[in-house]
């Protein structure tokens, strides 16, 4: 098998559905304004609000709660900065609540935003996790207190795939009166997730990681929950998002929706039988591994392995001429020499955190692909061991 | 659609691909100067190891190994072939420059992983001076003038980055370095970047 790409990188972001390709190529001309009057807005309105209605079912929510924002990113910002807000005719506004509580192994649009936010003096606190990454709901009942407006906990991690237990802790946030927000942007379309269940206040999911397009997320936001827009100047998306819909996008994602209410479960199936393989024929035919991430309350599709002795970017690079596409933890490959925060919080030493792999798999993926992926691995972490400062076993 | 470029020059990808001179025998190489620098932690590490033609003043042959990424792989490939029967002090003025010239260059980003082969390998030819009781002849690193115009040395570089010069023109506010005829640009820029990561390097 010689095959030009294997694409393990679905973390990142995912091929476009061919039903969704599809339907924005058909509806391409559709360039009517959402909120005109005439005709050709009206056609664009009523596809916005059958995308609409598509993303609420999904997640067991009502169409009026989902805000269509232009990514993940701008969802989880928009949650976020909500906190500072010092107006006093703000529905966020509080006297006394100050402080906001999050993780360690947030995604950092999260952690960057609560950054900015302690700059501008709202206290911020973390919660740590343990060594499979997860949070401990004691220590949020602990960090908990009067002050605490919100709480952002991610329901499944993108680089070790752990799974927290947002119904848990939405529980906790609540008794003490806090507002409660999870970053699904990994989680919705590949696992069941329903906001009713869980009891969330806010939720936030993105288009490209489910097969839609890049440039479009959206966030559900609980009937009666405070909100403060982060873009303003607009009556769209119900005052809560400045803006004129990106109507094709949003089209996109209602269709990739779709698709994953269809195709989910079967592809879950897969996507398990998929790394298991992965993960034996890792194990059989390399020693020394680490595998990283909660064993059973973990993402259907991600493997995240860290290989003794061996560093990050060289795996992706030599993975990536023999046409394998994965990606590492460690951000050295973009340009930082910064371990992998999310590694580094789960306890493992830093040399792990430089040496993890993740191998997020796709709906595209085949047996064949994990067959060939099982046949370079070992070649690959050989090679780069054999010139390792810190791999000693080959001596024995 | 075409198929997208490698971030890394054909020379670095071939070095990267096929390694040169790796020490698979680190026990049983009989060195006469070993060099070993970075930390694993901070995400890469760096071991050179050199035998010496003693008559000749020449490396006779050079090996190395590392836990590092692609560009310091492919730097210190290149390294161990232009080495191999330098003269001990040519090989020690050898600076990221002249590799990455032979590289065909590195992205900007990359450079700083690049630094850690010449500098295992300046540690290693002092060492054999050291084994050989030549120690008159050891060249403190610290000692070498970066910036000619403004006579500014890798050692103020590195201080002025503790004392907390993050760019390029924050160096130049503190050591004037690069202000004169500013042909240093570049090895200071590999110097600040360097130093930012042997310090700064959060674990």
């Amino acid at each position: 098998m010689s095959p030009k790409e294997i694409y393990m990188d679905n973390n990142a972001t995912t091929p476009i559905h061919p039903e969704v390709k599809k339907v924005m190529i058909e509806t391409m001309d559709v360039f009517g304004n959402p909120s005109s009057l005439h005709a050709s807005g009206r056609q664009a309105r009523q596809l916005v609000e059958e995308a609409r209605e598509e993303v609420a079912s999904f997640i067991g929510a009502s169409p009026e709660e989902i805000m269509f924002a232009g990514s993940g990113s701008e969802a989880n910002n928009t949650v976020l900065s909500a906190v500072t807000c010092q107006r006093k005719q703000c529905a966020y506004h509080q006297e006394g609540v100050n402080e906001i509580i999050t993780s360690t192994i947030e995604h950092p649009c999260v952690l960057e935003a609560s950054k900015c936010l302690q700059e501008r003096g709202v206290n911020v606190l973390y919660l740590g996790v343990d060594e499979y990454g997860k949070v401990s709901l004691e220590q949020l009942r602990d960090l908990l207190t009067e002050r605490t407006g919100l709480v952002s906990v991610m329901m499944a991690n993108n680089e070790i795939g752990t799974v927290q237990d947002i119904k848990g802790i939405a529980e906790i946030v609540h008794e003490r009166g806090a507002v409660f927000h999870t970053d699904a942007v990994q989680a919705v379309g590949k696992i069941p997730v329903n906001v009713r269940e869980l009891d969330v206040d806010f939720l936030t999911l993105s288009g490209h990681k489910m097969y839609g397009p890049k440039g479009i997320g959206a966030l559900y936001v609980k009937k009666d929950a405070p909100f403060c827009p982060l873009i303003r100047g607009g009556h769209q998306e119900r005052g809560r998002r400045a803006g004129t819909e990106n109507t094709l996008g949003i089209i996109g994602l209602g269709k990739a929706i779709e698709m994953r209410s269809q195709e989910m479960k079967s592809d879950e199936k897969h996507l398990l039988e998929l790394k298991a393989a992965l993960k034996k024929g890792i194990e059989e035919n390399i020693p020394d591994v680490l595998f990283v991430g909660h064993p059973t309350d973990c993402l259907p599709n991600t493997l995240n392995v860290s290989f003794e002795g061996a560093e990050g970017e060289a795996i992706i690079l030599y993975l990536d001429l023999e046409g394998i596409a994965v990606s590492t933890g460690s951000a050295c490959a973009s340009g930082s020499l910064d371990p992998s925060h999310v590694i580094l919080a789960i306890g493992l030493p830093a040399e792990c955190a430089h040496g993890s792999i993740r191998i997020s798999l796709g709906r595209e993926n085949t047996m064949e692909e994990i067959a060939y992926m099982i046949d370079v691995f070992p070649r690959v972490i050989g090679k780069i061991r054999d010139m390792s400062t810190v791999y000693k076993r080959r001596l024995q | 659609m075409t198929q997208a470029s490698w971030a890394y020059t054909d020379t670095v990808k071939e070095h990267f691909m096929n390694p040169r001179n790796i020490l698979m025998d680190e026990d049983g190489y009989k060195e006469d100067g070993k060099g070993v620098t970075g930390n694993v932690k901070c995400g890469d590490e760096m071991i050179v190891v050199i035998k010496v033609d003693k008559e000749k003043g020449i490396i006779a042959d050079c090996k190395w190994k590392t836990f590092g990424c692609a560009s310091a792989i492919a730097s210190t490939s290149v390294l161990s072939e232009m080495v191999k029967g330098m003269k001990l002090d040519d090989a020690y003025n050898l600076s990221a420059k002249d590799i990455n010239r032979e590289l065909g260059g590195l992205p900007d980003h990359k450079v700083h992983c690049s630094v850690l082969g010449d500098k295992a390998l300046r540690m290693a030819i002092n060492d054999y001076y050291v084994r050989n009781g030549m120690e008159g002849k050891i060249k403190k690193e610290e000692e070498r003038v970066v910036c000619k115009c403004m006579n500014v040395t890798d050692q103020e570089i590195e201080h002025a980055v503790l004392e907390g010069a993050r760019t390029f023109y924050e160096l130049q506010e503190m050591t004037k370095v690069g202000t004169g005829c500013g042909e240093c640009e570049q090895e200071v820029t590999q110097l600040l970047e360097a130093y930012k990561t042997k310090h700064f390097c959060e674990v």
